[in-house]
C-alpha cells in the first residue's frame, strides 16, 4: 500500500491542533468551533485506526505499512511500522483520545481551546511512540509527550498542581536522559538504531548489554511506574484533571511496558535473562506493597493511582516470565488497564465535577441518588478486580499461568495482589455508594448526563466484550509474540554458544 | 590583488565604518539615519561574504588570514545574528535614551573585529581583532552613562577583559618565543609535548578565550554585565561574540595546538563540565531574566565546549550546529525580553512576566516553545543541539562527560519550567505595551518557528556544517 496511512494516524491530531491553534478570537461560537475540530479530527482518527487493524494482516510476525523516508542524512531514518503488538496500542490511543475529548469539552471551562491542543498534541507524540520503528524516532516521541503533559497538569490541575507538574516532569527526564546516552551508544555500537535491523540482524555484544539494558530500564521503570520510582505517579494523578489522570493511566504508563516488550527484550536478551529476578523483585514489591497502601488511602484519585502500580506490577512479572502466556497477559493487561483505569478516573471526575472532592469520607450513599453511576461504577470496580467476564480477569489469569511455569513463589505473591485488590476496590465501592447520605453536599448531586454515559458505556462494552471474547486481542498479538520469543531465545542460545566457546 | 578580492566584505566595512563617522560628525541628531544605514551596510556586508565562491580555501598575507568554509559559515552566523539583534533592539535604543549616534558605529566595529578574529590565522592578527571587539564592547556596555549600573557593568567587563586580554597575550608571547612563530602552522610544526613553556602558553591562551566565551571558572563577569548593561547590549552579548570566540577556540584548539591534545583535553573536559553545572544550579535563585540568561548562558557555553573536548570533526560540528541553534533560541528570548515594556518602562524581573499567557498568549506561545527548546527538549531544536554534542561526546567514549552533561540538563530544566510556570500558572498581572516594531516581531516569530520545525528537516544544518572539516 502506498498511502502513507501510519503517518496519517500519526500527525492528523497535530493538524488539527493546528486548526485550533489558528482560531483567534475566544467568542463563544469560535470555541465550539473548536470543540467540533477537536472531535471530528479524532473520531476520523479513531476511524482511520480501525481501518488500519482491519487491514493489518495476522499471519505474519513482520513489520508492516512500513514507512521509510530520508531524515538525519547519514545517520537516521525515518521509520514507521506496526506488528500485531504495537497497533493494540494504537487502537488504545485513538479509542481513549477522542473519550478525553469528550469529557473535556462536557466538563473544562477555562481555556478550553489550549487543552484540546495539549490533547491532540499528544496523541500525536502517543501514537508516534508506537509506530516508530527508530529508536532515535522512539526518543523524540517518548519525551516530547512531557511537554502536554506537564501544561495539562500545570494548568488545569488541583491545588498542588505545580509541585505536581514539576515532579512529574524532572523524574521522567531524568530517567529519559540515560535512555539517550544508551540510544547513541547503539548507534556507534551496531551502527544504526533502525529497530528492523537490530532486531532480526545485529546482536549487540554481551559485555555492553547489561549496562544499556539498565539505561533503558531506567526510563521505563519511571515511566511504568516501578516501585520504588513510582512517587510521582500518586502526586501526578491527583492533582491532574480528569482528562490528564486518563490519559497519563491510560497510555503513557503503557508506553514503557511496551518498551520493555519491544526493546529491554528485543534488543538485550542475555541481559534480559540476568535481570529477570531484580524485574520479579520489584514487581513483588509493588504489587503487595502499592495494594497495601492502596487500602489506607482517603482520596479516590489515589487509591486508583496505586492500583495503577500494581496492576502494572503484573504487566512486568507477565512481561519478564518470557512464556507465550505471559506476554500475552501482559498485553491484554496493559489493553484492559486502559480501558478499566481510564474509566475509573472518568468516574471519580463525574462526581468531582458536581461535589468538588475526591475523599472518600465525602461520598457514601449515592446509590440512593445516583443508580446509573452506581450500575456504571460497579461495572469498572469489578473489572479492576479481575472478575471473570471483564477483561482485567483474562489478561490477570494469563499472567499468573506464565509466572507458575516460571517461578512459583514469583506466582503465589502476585496472586495475593487479585485478592488485595479485590479489598481495596471493594472496600472503596461500599464507601462511596452504600450506605447512608452524612454529607449535604450530595443532595444536589445529579446523575450521569447524556456525554457521561456516552463515554463510560462505549468503556464498559470494551471491558466486558473482551471479558468474554478476548480472541480479536489475542490474534492479533499471537503471531509476533511467538517470533518475539523465538528471538529472544534463538538469540540467548547464540551467546551462550558464544560464551561456552 | 586577488588577496584583496577574499577580503572585501571587511574593507568595505572598514571604509564604512569610517563614512559613517564623518557623518556622525557632521549632521546633529543623526541617529536614526545612522542606525538605518548600519544595518544596512551589515546586509551589504553578507552579500559581499559570497563575492567569492564558497569553497575557496585561502591564506593571504604571509599565511595568517585564512579565508574557508568555516570562516565564511562562522561570518555568515555573525552577520545574521547582528542584523536581527540590530533590527529587535531599535525601539528599546530609543526608549532609554541611548539614540547617540556612537552606538551603531561601536557595533560595527565590534562586528568588523570579530569577523577579523573568524580568520585570522596568526597570533597576531588574532590579537588585533579580538582587541577591537572588546574595546568597542566595553564602550557599549557603559553606553547608558546615567545608570550607574551601566557604568558598573563597563568598568567591570574593562577591568576583567583587560586582565584576562593580558593573560592572552602573555600567552601568545611564549608560545611565540618556544615556537619561534606567530603563524598557527608553524605553530603546529613545532608544537611537541615536552616543550614545557608551549604548554604553559597554551593554557594562558585557554584562559583567556574561556573568559571570553564566559566560561567557568573565568566566568564571574558575566551575569553583573548582563544584568548591568541595557538590555540591547545584553542581547548583542549573549549572542553575537560568542560566535567569534569559539570559532578561535576551534581554530586554537583544532590548528596550532592540535598534536597535544592529551594536554589541553582535560582542561576543556574540566570548563566544559565545570560551565554545565554551574551554569545549571546557580541559575535556579535568580529573580532577575537578564542576569539568568548569563547563568544559562554560561551552561550552554559548557555543552559547546564539550563538543571541543571530543577532538574530533564531529565534536566541532556538533559545536558550530550547538551555536547556531542557540543564537537562535537567544534571540527569540531576548525579543521576549524587549517586549516587557509598560509606559515606557522596561521591566527585567521574571515575576512581571506572571500569567502572561492569559494576556498575550502568543507571546507566550513563543516564550514556552524557546524554553523547552533551551531546555533541550524534543522534538524541539534545543534537543538536536544537544544530540549532536552528545552523539559526538559518546563516540569520543567520554561516558562521565555525556552522563553529567545529562543530568545538568534535567538540572536546568527546573529553571526553564520555573519560568513557564510563572507565565502559564500563575495570576495574570497589567498587559504590557503591544506597539513593537516590525523587526523585534520578525525576529520572535522566525525564531520560534524554526525552532518549532526543526525536527521535520533536521538535514539540512547538518549538510551545510559537514563540510567543516578541521582534521
Amino acid at each position: 500500500m502506498n498511502f502513507p496511512i501510519l503517518s496519517a494516524v500519526t500527525f492528523l491530531p497535530l493538524i488539527g491542533s493546528i486548526f485550533i491553534l489558528l482560531i483567534k478570537d475566544s467568542s463563544d461560537k469560535s470555541i465550539n468551533n473548536a470543540k467540533y475540530v477537536a472531535i471530528f479530527t479524532s473520531f476520523v482518527n479513531l476511524l482511520l485506526s480501525i481501518f488500519l487493524w482491519f487491514s493489518f494482516d495476522t499471519s505474519t510476525a513482520d513489520f508492516q505499512f512500513i514507512e521509510n523516508k530520508q531524515w538525519v542524512r547519514g545517520y537516521f531514518n525515518f521509520k514507521f511500522g506496526v506488528d500485531g503488538i504495537s497497533i493494540l496500542f494504537i487502537l488504545l490511543t485513538t479509542f481513549i483520545t477522542p473519550l478525553c475529548i469528550l469529557s473535556v469539552i462536557n466538563s473544562v471551562k477555562e481555556r478550553i481551546k489550549e487543552f484540546l491542543i495539549a490533547l491532540l498534541v499528544m496523541e500525536t507524540l502517543m501514537i508516534g511512540v508506537f509506530c516508530s520503528l527508530d529508536l532515535v524516532i522512539f526518543y523524540l516521541f517518548f519525551e516530547g509527550g512531557l511537554i502536554p503533559m506537564f501544561l495539562i497538569i500545570g494548568i488545569w490541575g488541583g491545588p498542588r498542581r505545580v509541585y505536581s507538574a514539576f515532579k512529574f516532569f524532572l523524574f521522567t527526564l531524568l530517567g529519559s536522559v540515560l535512555l539517550l546516552i544508551a540510544v547513541i551508544s547503539i548507534y556507534w555500537i551496531t551502527g544504526t538504531t533502525d529497530m528492523i535491523q537490530l532486531l532480526l540482524w545485529t546482536n549487540i555484544p554481551k559485555e555492553y548489554q547489561y549496562l544499556l539494558w539498565l539505561a533503558f530500564f531506567s526510563s521505563f521503570a519511571v515511566k511504568l511506574p516501578m516501585w520504588p520510582f513510582h512517587t510521582w505517579l500518586p502526586d501526578a494523578h491527583v492533582e491532574a484533571p480528569t482528562a490528564g489522570s486518563v490519559i497519563l493511566a491510560a497510555i503513557l504508563l503503557k508506553m514503557a511496558g511496551y518498551g520493555f516488550i519491544r526493546f529491554s527484550i528485543g534488543l538485550f536478551p542475555v541481559a534480559s535473562d540476568f535481570f529477570t529476578p531484580l524485574i520479579f523483585l520489584l514487581s513483588i514489591i509493588a504489587i503487595v506493597y502499592t495494594s497495601l497502601v492502596a487500602l489506607m488511602q482517603e482520596d479516590m484519585k489515589k487509591l486508583i493511582a496505586y492500583s495503577s502500580v500494581a496492576h502494572m506490577g503484573f504487566v512486568t512479572v507477565g512481561i519478564f516470565t518470557l512464556t507465550k502466556q505471559g506476554l500475552e497477559g501482559s498485553i491484554i493487561q496493559m489493553i484492559s488497564h486502559g480501558l478499566i483505569s481510564a474509566a475509573l478516573f472518568l468516574c471519580v471526575g463525574v462526581v468531582y465535577d458536581r461535589v468538588h472532592s475526591r475523599l472518600i469520607s465525602s461520598y457514601g450513599g449515592l446509590v440512593h441518588i445516583t443508580p446509573k453511576y452506581a450500575v456504571i461504577f460497579m461495572i469498572f470496580t469489578l473489572a479492576a478486580l479481575g472478575l471473570p467476564g471483564t477483561s482485567g480477569f483474562v489478561g490477570e489469569i494469563l499472567i499468573l499461568i506464565g509466572a507458575f511455569q516460571k517461578n512459583i513463589l514469583v506466582a503465589v505473591l502476585a496472586s495475593s495482589g487479585v485478592i488485595f485488590a479485590a479489598a481495596y476496590m471493594l472496600w472503596l465501592y461500599k464507601r462511596v455508594i452504600f450506605g447512608k447520605i452524612n454529607n449535604n453536599e450530595l443532595k444536589k448531586i445529579y446523575d450521569l448526563n447524556k456525554t457521561e454515559i456516552f463515554i463510560l458505556s462505549s468503556l464498559a462494552f470494551l471491558t466486558l466484550f473482551f471479558g468474554f471474547y478476548p480472541e480479536p486481542l489475542l490474534r492479533t498479538i499471537d503471531i509476533s509474540v511467538s517470533e518475539l520469543i523465538r528471538n529472544y531465545e534463538m538469540d540467548l542460545t547464540f551467546y551462550l554458544k558464544e560464551a561456552a566457546k | 590583488m586577488d588577496q584583496l578580492n577574499l577580503i572585501i566584505p571587511e574593507l568595505f566595512l572598514t571604509t564604512s565604518i569610517m563614512i559613517l563617522l564623518m557623518i556622525g560628525v557632521f549632521y546633529k541628531n543623526s541617529f536614526n539615519l545612522i542606525f538605518k544605514l548600519s544595518v544596512i551596510i551589515l546586509l551589504a556586508t553578507f552579500i559581499l561574504l559570497f563575492n567569492h565562491s564558497i569553497d575557496t580555501s585561502a591564506k593571504l598575507f604571509n599565511n595568517s588570514y585564512a579565508i574557508d568554509y568555516f570562516s565564511l559559515f562562522m561570518k555568515v552566523l555573525t552577520l545574521i545574528a547582528c542584523i536581527f539583534v540590530m533590527l529587535s533592539s531599535f525601539d528599546y535604543i530609543k526608549l532609554i535614551g541611548i539614540n547617540k549616534m556612537e552606538y551603531p558605529i561601536l557595533i560595527l566595529s565590534s562586528t568588523l573585529g570579530m569577523m577579523i578574529m573568524i580568520s585570522s590565522y596568526d597570533l597576531i592578527v588574532f590579537y588585533m581583532g579580538l582587541e577591537l571587539q572588546s574595546l568597542s564592547l566595553y564602550v557599549l556596555a557603559s553606553f547608558n552613562r546615567d545608570n550607574h549600573r551601566s557604568s558598573e557593568a563597563g568598568l567591570k567587563y574593562f577591568v576583567l577583559g583587560a586582565l584576562s586580554s593580558g593573560l592572552l597575550l602573555y600567552g601568545c608571547s611564549l608560545i611565540y618565543g618556544f615556537s619561534g612563530s606567530t603563524n598557527f602552522d608553524l605553530i603546529a610544526q613545532n608544537m611537541d609535548h615536552l616543550n614545557t613553556g608551549l604548554i604553559f602558553g597554551i593554557v594562558f591562551i585557554l584562559v583567556g578565550l574561556a573568559f571570553k566565551v564566559s566560561a567557568v571558572p573565568f566566568h564571574m563577569w558575566a551575569p553583573d554585565v548582563y544584568e548591568g548593561s541595557p538590555t540591547s547590549v545584553t542581547t548583542f552579548l549573549a549572542i553575537v561574540p560568542k560566535v567569534a570566540a569559539l570559532t578561535v577556540f576551534i581554530r586554537f584548539l583544532y590548528v596550532p595546538f592540535i598534536n597535544v591534545i592529551v594536554q589541553w583535553q582535560m582542561i576543556i573536559i574540566f570548563i566544559s563540565l565545570a560551565s554545565m553545572i554551574l551554569g545549571a544550579v546557580a541559575a535556579i535563585g535568580q529573580t532577575n531574566i537578564k542576569r539568568l540568561m548569563a547563568y544559562s548562558s554560561i551552561g550552554h557555553m559548557g555543552y559547546a565546549l564539550a563538543g571541543l573536548a571530543t577532538g574530533s570533526n564531529e565534536g566541532i560540528q556538533g559545536t558550530v550546529i550547538y551555536l547556531s541553534i542557540y543564537l537562535l533560541m537567544n534571540l527569540g528570548i531576548f525579543s521576549c525580553i524587549f517586549m516587557m515594556r509598560r509606559k515606557d518602562i522596561f521591566y527585567e524581573d521574571i515575576q512581571d512576566l506572571s500569567g502572561l499567557s492569559k494576556n498575550h498568549p502568543i507571546i507566550s506561545f513563543c516564550l514556552l516553545a524557546l524554553l523547552f527548546s533551551l531546555a533541550g527538549i524534543p522534538p524541539l531544536a534545543g534537543f538536536f543541539a544537544k544530540f549532536y554534542i552528545f552523539m559526538a561526546v559518546i563516540k569520543a567514549e567520554m561516558y562521565t562527560l555525556a552522563i553529567m552533561g545529562l543530568i545538568t540538563t534535567v538540572i536546568s530544566a527546573f529553571y526553564y519550567l520555573r519560568i513557564i510556570k510563572i507565565i502559564y500558572f500563575d495570576e495574570s498581572k497589567e498587559m504590557f505595551e503591544m506597539d513593537q516594531n516590525f523587526g523585534l516581531r520578525i525576529s520572535l516569530v522566525l525564531s520560534t518557528i524554526i525552532i518549532l520545525v526543526y525536527f521535520i528537516y533536521p538535514s539540512l544544518l547538518i549538510d551545510v556544517v559537514s563540510n567543516i572539516n578541521l582534521i
